[in-house]
């Protein structure tokens, strides 16, 4: 009895070191991710750096309070909104808002940045579908590492999730999950689930600091219709129309002008517009990383964008995207964002000189697909200390 | 934190401890004591706050 008993514990013993080792490997690597913190170099531009909790209370000490960047501009001018990491799983958005940050000069008018809009995704992950926890830019001083998040915020911020999201104020039913993604929130509410006071604060910045201008930027599939292109409502139009236009012409680069449906509720461009005086657009860049048939989600994938099994549907014409042996790296998805903006920016000024927004030193598509995305970015060990914040 | 969440974390708080208490209790199947560890993973990982 005794021999069997001492057999027994020696099987529980080694179930119990086995189960505990996998827990902690797995789980330190979460807890890292969850807990790691990217140094962003505010640029020349950088005026103040503020918090989204300072538009939103509800947001003070919670994880999805993220910081807020100013770049005012020497003259009086216009006001742009730049959101980035709404999906913190579509890396290109946050690369181009660094970009600007940690480059732009402004002239005229003011740049609001919030590079991690989503602040409590950027520290969530999808381990069931493998998806790498962070990537890593090459620049001339080393690599810059990126936490990469899910699309949705983390359940450890915000949960339960409720059976259907009834959006607010249009209650139209929704999906679930919807309740913790940042583009079905809006214009989100004060006091009511947390990505809606992320939202919520947001509205509240372009309300109290009039501004024209809001562009949310975005990565779409390649198979998914509304990709490489600016979603805009009819007030926006034909800024993006110009816009998409000029950049084709002048730039050699495809992004067309998608309208935005009106009985959807809860994106950025439908609600910015139709609940502030705001002119919304969201750019959507071709990210072959979020295609459902790729092989394994490699951090190669999501630089490069070569994939196999895309390359064989391109040429099945399965694609909403022209696509070949070069796949779409990163260069020419921040270089469209970045130019796109600049783009929209000149076609605002042109129509509204009292409110005009100058930017210099901002690269643009051709630049940034030659010098490559890291090129843009400064050390932060060798950066003044108050110019480095982490997010 | 609201109510629901705590809630939420006391159950997982009481099925970890039941699982626990079972698979000390657990004499004969090996699959048992094995599986009762395994379910007890995603507990502990939200419990810790983690996952």
């Amino acid at each position: 009895m005794a021999v069997k008993m001492s057999r027994v514990l020696k099987i529980k013993s080694i179930f119990l070191v086995i189960v505990i080792a996998v827990m902690a490997l797995g789980g330190l690597q979460l807890f890292k991710h969850r807990h790691y913190m990217m140094p962003i170099v505010a640029g020349p531009g950088v005026t103040k750096v503020a918090k989204l909790s300072d538009y939103s209370r509800g947001l003070k000490g919670t994880m999805a309070d993220t910081n807020v960047f100013f770049l005012e501009g020497k003259e009086e001018g216009g006001k742009v909104l730049i959101m980035a990491n709404t999906h913190a799983n579509e890396p290109a958005a946050l690369l181009a808002a660094l970009i600007f940050i940690e480059n732009a000069e402004v002239e005229k008018g003011t740049l609001i940045i919030i590079p991690q809009f989503n602040h409590s995704a950027s520290r969530n992950t999808r381990p069931g579908d493998g998806y790498p926890l962070y990537f890593e830019i090459p620049t001339e001083w080393g690599v810059k590492k990126i936490r990469l998040g899910n699309r949705d915020a983390s359940p450890l911020d915000q949960w339960p999730d409720p059976d259907v999201y009834i959006h607010y104020p249009d209650r139209q039913l929704l999906s679930f999950i919807d309740v913790r993604n940042t583009n079905r929130t809006w214009p989100g509410r004060a006091n009511g689930p947390l990505m809606e006071r992320v939202t919520h604060g947001a509205m509240e910045i372009m309300k109290q600091e009039k501004v024209d201008i809001a562009v949310d930027l975005h990565g779409a599939e390649t198979m998914f219709p509304v990709t490489n292109c600016i979603v805009a409502p009819d007030k926006s139009v034909r800024i993006a129309t110009m816009a998409s236009l000029t950049v084709k012409a002048r730039e050699g680069f495809d992004s067309h002008v998608e309208p935005s449906p009106s009985g959807f509720r809860g994106l950025s461009h439908r609600e910015i517009g139709d609940h502030s005086e705001t002119l919304p657009f969201l750019l959507e860049a071709p990210i072959p990383f979020l295609d459902q048939p790729t092989g394994p989600k490699t951090v190669k994938l999501l630089l490069d964008g070569k994939d196999p099994f895309l390359l064989s549907l391109s040429r099945k014409g399965k694609l909403f995207v022209s696509y070949d042996e070069t796949g779409w790296p990163m260069e020419k998805r921040v270089g469209q964002h970045c130019s796109v903006v600049l783009e929209l920016l000149r076609q605002y000024s042109r129509r509204s000189l009292q409110r005009e927004i100058e930017v210099r030193n901002v690269p643009r598509y051709a630049e940034v697909v030659k010098n490559g995305v890291g090129h843009y970015y400064h050390d932060p060990k060798t950066a003044d200390k108050d110019k480095v914040h982490l997010n | 934190m609201p109510l629901v969440m705590t809630l939420y974390y006391a159950i997982c708080v009481f099925i970890g401890a039941m699982l626990v208490w079972n698979f000390i209790r657990e004499k004969k199947s090996l699959n048992d004591m094995l599986l009762y560890l395994l379910v007890l993973v995603p507990l502990v990982l939200r419990i810790l706050r983690i996952k």
